[in-house]
């Protein structure tokens, strides 16, 4: 057998399978976006949905609070899991358990992690009961919301949990594999500590932050559950919006609800772009 | 080491680090403290009373927390299973040859690890209306091959790309059938590959939520779905009983493979847990 048809013969169950289910999932959306879906006699296709969601308010609402839920929570993320690789790269007594706490939550659903800061942060949760023994506050009315609210704290409290073990790991074992010759050289040739971390390191590291932030700022954007837990009825996250759409009483509703798949799916497709740049990028340098 | 730590520099280090630890656990105590707790109400810190209702209540026969549970680890363990028997192969295509267009191929793969299920899931449940697979759970297992497969196989190419083919060839040359080389030889090498790949490809597969709200239509209900409506109807005791249930066989996972977490195609698929 030539290597030809073996790799073909390897690779044809996997292909087929995300061909099928994963790219076909999307073309059948994206056909139902534009009204055509010969079945059921819908045989001329028109852009009346995008008309009709790029039209409305509330999208608009949606998809900017998706974005600064996966913008924000990105960034704190990336920034803070820095910072822990910095502190846990170092040896220590007690480093293995700390190592394993610090990676108990990458097993934990992040739908658990919902519920857990639901627990901690809303109006009759655990802080605000801190804050009424404390005499801060009487009622759970003035504990400030940070759950349910409009700038999805809450939302961004619990990815933030999730993410900093996330990429502090990709990030720990990038600095592991990077060793300390490069700052020991900076450090000898008179850089500060600050030097030596903004101009060497971090430049070292970057192209490992940037590749995990890309799959967080996409999951972010595109996960249901937590903000179908944590978030405000309006205006609703765009996933969240366009699983009501889709299942609205109203079948009219669902071309709409697939033209906002469609516009996460591009989305998404950015940020393999931006994924695939930097992970390349690192792999020839 | 770059500098002798100092005393000032060690504290902050330590503080530092037990601050990061307790932001990590915190949000897991209040559901454990839920799951035995009975009229816990504002603005008790602790709860009142401490009762084992709500676990007795999860762990009942009536109850179908346990059903449900049963039914996760099936589909979870049929789409592990069905992703190594697919991931396999393909991994090996991907680790161990280079071949026109495999760039492409790659990017196939890669795709449904960073698009979000409810991107593609809208569009697959019209077509699975028409072919009677919503509402049943193999038609749950088999979108649960979206985020489990490319995952297995992204993991497996990387095995096999530290793999020799020498080992193989050498025991062919010495008379061993494809079935016994593959046995003998290929498998113990690539086996430690295929357990860790395929605990973490179950746990995508165990946290998974819109794919199993879509497909499985309401009928189909998994532990997540499961602990998503107690959790949004204010039995706080049950939810966390079930939480705890939940998050154990991650924690049983990490455990036992704590040590192969440095490598980063096994960590890459947590970004879908």
């Amino acid at each position: 057998m030539s290597d030809r048809t073996k790799i073909l013969l390897l690779l044809a169950p996997a292909l087929s399978i995300i061909i099928l289910l994963f790219f076909g999932g999307l073309f059948v959306g994206l056909l139902r976006s534009f009204n055509y879906m010969p079945i059921i006699g819908l045989t001329e296709p028109n852009l009346n949905a995008y008309f009709s969601v790029f039209q409305s308010k509330e999208f608009y609402y949606s998809f900017i609070l998706s974005f600064h839920i996966a913008f924000t929570s990105t960034i704190i993320s990336a920034t803070l899991a820095i910072g822990a690789a910095l502190l846990l790269r170092r040896n220590f007594i007690g480093k293995s358990i700390i190592n394993f706490l610090f990676q108990i939550n990458l097993t934990v659903p992040h739908l658990v992690g919902a519920i857990g800061i639901l627990y901690l942060f809303s109006q009759s949760g655990s802080f605000a009961r801190l804050a009424a023994e404390w005499g801060m506050i009487t009622r759970p009315a003035e504990f400030p919301e940070l759950v349910f609210d409009p700038y999805a704290i809450g939302i961004i409290l619990q990815y933030v949990w999730k993410e900093i073990p996330f990429i502090g790991v990709i990030v720990l074992a990038n600095m592991q594999s990077l060793g300390e010759d490069y700052e020991s050289v900076a450090r000898s040739l008179g850089a500060n500590k600050w030097q030596t971390f903004r101009y060497v390191l971090l430049p070292l590291i970057f192209p490992g932050v940037l590749s995990a932030s890309v799959i967080v700022f996409a999951f972010t954007f595109g996960a249901y559950e937590i903000p179908a837990m944590l978030g405000a009825n309006y205006p609703a996250a765009l996933p969240v919006l366009a699983y009501r759409k889709y299942t609205d009483v109203d079948l009219a509703a669902r071309p709409e609800a697939m033209a906002m798949a469609i516009v996460i799916a591009l989305l998404s497709a950015v940020m393999i772009f931006f994924y695939l740049r930097y992970t390349r990028k690192r792999i020839r340098g | 080491m770059l500098e002798k730590p100092t005393l000032l520099s060690n504290s902050f280090r330590f503080i530092t680090i037990a601050m990061l630890i307790t932001w990590l656990i915190m949000p897991l105590v209040p559901l454990a403290i839920w799951s035995f707790a009975k009229g816990w109400f504002f603005p008790l810190i602790l709860p009142k009373y401490w009762s084992l209702n709500a676990w007795n209540y999860a762990l009942s026969d009536t109850a179908g927390v346990l059903e449900s549970l049963w039914l996760t680890i099936f589909i979870s363990a049929s789409a592990t299973i069905l992703s190594i028997m697919i991931g396999v192969p393909a991994g090996r295509a991907l680790g161990m040859y280079k071949f026109k267009g495999k760039e492409y191929v790659e990017l196939l793969i890669l795709a449904p690890t960073i698009v979000p299920g409810i991107a593609v899931v809208l569009g697959i449940h019209s077509v699975f209306i028409s072919i009677g697979l919503t509402n049943t759970i193999p038609g749950v297992i088999l979108v649960h091959l979206i985020p489990t497969l490319p995952y297995m196989t992204l993991v497996m190419s990387g095995i096999f790309s530290n793999f020799d083919p020498d080992f193989e060839s050498q025991a062919r040359s010495l008379g061993a059938s494809p079935l016994k080389t593959f046995y003998y030889i290929t498998l113990p090498s690539i086996l430690p590959g295929i357990i860790v790949g395929g605990l973490f490809a179950f746990l995508v597969s165990w946290s998974q939520y819109i794919l199993t709200l879509m497909i499985g239509g309401g009928r189909v209900i998994t532990l997540p779905l499961l602990l998503f409506s107690f959790a949004t109807s204010g039995r706080n005791d049950i939810t966390g009983a079930i939480g705890m249930i939940y998050i154990l066989p991650g924690i049983i996972i990490l455990i036992l493979t704590a040590r192969h977490l440095s490598g980063r195609s096994a960590v890459g698929g947590f970004g879908r847990i």
